[in-house]
């Protein structure tokens, strides 16, 4: 079974959801997908058996040896990536696309493509099973492709290692990473808080996740930060037939194990937030 | 002056920082902006009120093929770097994948044929809003499902470019969209909270922000909770804490409510304004 966690935004305590699914399974496989902001490998400090490297796009490069300042590339170029200044053609890293056009029609042929190569897959052991991250290189297009890859290894070691949960945090947002991250998943679940910016991030992810008809529900955090915002989402859910999993208390102990390098489950097995969860756990994975 | 307001992941209180900093500086009859570029989940116009003023869509340009025109050759399928135009030259099919292809017009310049065409296809929109004291806010929204939302934002900095004061509240992470906000600006001020995740991504935003050489400065929200990590990285990294904002209920309370704690507590609006002024000083030029 694949469950996914997602949000709209970040900061919404999604990855420390996803480390308290992880640490009350015996074994799963745990895949960080949201490869902008890696965080899950800080608490779990995983035994890296193995690294990729993952390279999702390509950037032009000028030979100003060759390059006879034509100013044809500027013309092509659809991202207004390459300029003239200082007397020569520059191209900007920052927006070159990497779609190898002015390359194929420089007459001169000043201008080659390099890969992007700084990008990276991990994969290792963690004290509840594997775990899998994908950590993107600054600069480099969120595309997805890399999401892919961290769940296509995922399933691989789920799979060799004999582990029927999958577990994995993804990115925020409402775009291409976020598609990657849910499609043909078994669960999503939408980590949301008590915020009118929240429910509306909320109102956009669900839009999402119902264009893919997935099975989606929602857990409401710190649920008693804003009551009566609350008792919104509940009945916006409610009109939609989302259900809500879960409803939990603002607990400072969450950030407290975070600093101990531990999820919630392991830094306070006996809190009311820990039982808490682990029911939500329980009834997602058994209750069925 | 342009200000981009950026955290690594969302959720740090980047939006509140934005927000707030805007009333601020509106109450002191600053002919000030706002962009909000966070385009997957726009949130500062809950915090406003306003008319709106201008609305458009941003396009981009899909290739359309002309069946009837088309030999079969292959060449837009090996143009494209994206792998957006799937082809069986034997049972004579090609399709456009729409969702992977980036508009960059490779295809049609590689056609010999003549057919390949283009229609615009919207992916997001651009609203701008009049809100008090001549002051605006310039919302980018992208489409769900979008590949990227670059364009979006490119095309919302671009409404504001004659603009003397811009506030950019910028998309998370540090790949693409983030270095396209971050690059317009003068001066970074990136919004982190005292957690090892938030430090983890601190310095992650901080390693994109060297590559391109982009003067900034820290905003710590919710200090009081985690630890004191992340003030020996500034003090080791000799790195400017331009503001604290405590951890309190009651900010959080009326955050949740879309209310802008500068205009309930009038103290707050000075802060926001001090930092302002202290950038100004800074790294403010002349002819701004
Ligand atoms: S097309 Fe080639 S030769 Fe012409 S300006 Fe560009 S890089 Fe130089
Ligand atoms: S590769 Fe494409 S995006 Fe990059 S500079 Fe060349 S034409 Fe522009
Ligand atoms: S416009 Fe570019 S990305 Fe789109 S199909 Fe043509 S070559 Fe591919
Ligand atoms: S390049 Fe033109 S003729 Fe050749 S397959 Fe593509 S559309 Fe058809």
């Amino acid at each position: 079974m694949e469950i996914a966690i997602i949000s709209g935004k970040g900061g919404t305590g999604k990855s420390s959801i996803s480390a308290a699914f992880a640490t009350l399974s015996e074994k799963v496989v745990l895949a960080d997908c949201d490869v902008d902001a890696t965080n899950l490998y800080i608490l779990f400090n995983p035994d890296v058996e193995g690294e990729e490297i993952y390279i999702g796009s390509q950037k032009a490069v000028i030979d100003y040896s060759k390059c006879i300042n034509c100013g044809l590339c500027i013309e092509y170029c659809k991202f207004d990536a390459i300029y003239y200044s200082d007397q020569k053609i520059n191209i900007s890293s920052i927006h070159c696309d990497g779609c190898k056009l002015c390359s194929r029609i420089c007459p001169n042929k000043a201008i080659t493509m390099i890969d992007n190569d700084k990008s990276r897959m991990y994969y290792g052991s963690f004290r509840n099973g594997k775990m899998v991250y994908g950590k993107l290189a600054p600069g480099e297009e969120n595309s997805g492709k890399l999401v892919n890859i961290v769940r296509d290894k995922a399933k691989k070691l789920a799979k060799e290692n004999n582990i029927n949960t999958i577990i994995i945090d993804g990115p925020p947002g409402i775009g291409c990473p976020v598609i990657s991250t849910i499609t043909g998943v078994d669960y999503v679940i939408i980590v949301t808080e008590p915020t009118l910016s929240g429910l509306k991030d909320l109102q956009r992810t669900l839009e999402l996740t119902t264009k893919f008809n997935l099975n989606t529900v929602v857990i409401i955090n710190k649920f008693d930060l804003n009551i009566k915002i609350t008792e919104k989402i509940e009945n916006f859910c409610e009109k939609l037939d989302i259900k809500i999993i879960g409803k939990l208390a603002f607990d400072p102990q969450v950030v407290a194990a975070m600093i101990n390098c531990k999820s919630i489950i392991e830094w306070q097995p006996a809190s009311d937030l820990s039982s808490q969860i682990k029911h939500i756990y329980n009834n997602l994975i058994y209750g069925q | 002056m342009k200000l981009a307001i950026a955290s690594g992941k969302g959720g740090t209180g980047k939006t509140l920082v934005a927000t707030n900093l805007f009333y601020a500086l509106q109450q002191l009859n600053y002919q000030v902006v706002l962009v909000d570029c966070d385009a997957e989940a726009p949130n500062d116009m809950v915090f406003f009120k306003g008319e709106k003023i201008k609305y458009f869509y941003v396009h981009q340009e899909i290739p359309v093929i002309n069946e009837k025109k088309c030999k079969f050759c292959s060449k837009c399928h090996e143009y494209c770097n994206y792998n957006a135009i799937f082809i069986l030259p034997d049972l004579k099919v090609i399709k456009v994948i729409e969702d992977l292809c980036h508009g960059c017009g490779a295809c049609d310049v590689a056609c010999d044929f003549n057919a390949i065409s283009t229609k615009p296809v919207p992916i997001g929109s651009i609203t701008k809003y009049a809100i008090e004291n001549n002051t605006f806010i310039i919302e980018a929204s992208m489409n769900t499902g979008v590949f990227s939302p670059v364009p979006i934002i490119n095309a919302a900095i671009k409404e504001a470019k004659n603009e003397k004061i811009v506030i950019l509240d910028s998309p998370p992470g540090t790949s693409c969209p983030f270095i396209n906000t971050v690059a317009e600006a003068d001066f970074v001020v990136l919004v982190t909270e005292p957690t090892p995740f938030g430090l983890s991504d601190l310095k992650q935003s901080i390693d994109t922000l060297k590559i391109i050489d982009k003067p900034y400065g820290v905003v710590i929200n919710r200090s009081g909770i985690g630890d004191t990590e992340i003030y020996n990285y500034l003090k080791q990294e000799n790195i400017k804490l331009l503001l604290e904002i405590p951890f309190d209920k009651m900010i959080a309370f009326y955050y949740s409510n879309g209310e802008l704690i500068s205009q309930l507590e009038y103290q707050w609006a000075d802060k926001f304004v001090s930092m302002f002024n202290f950038i100004i000083d800074q790294y403010g030029n002349s002819n701004n």
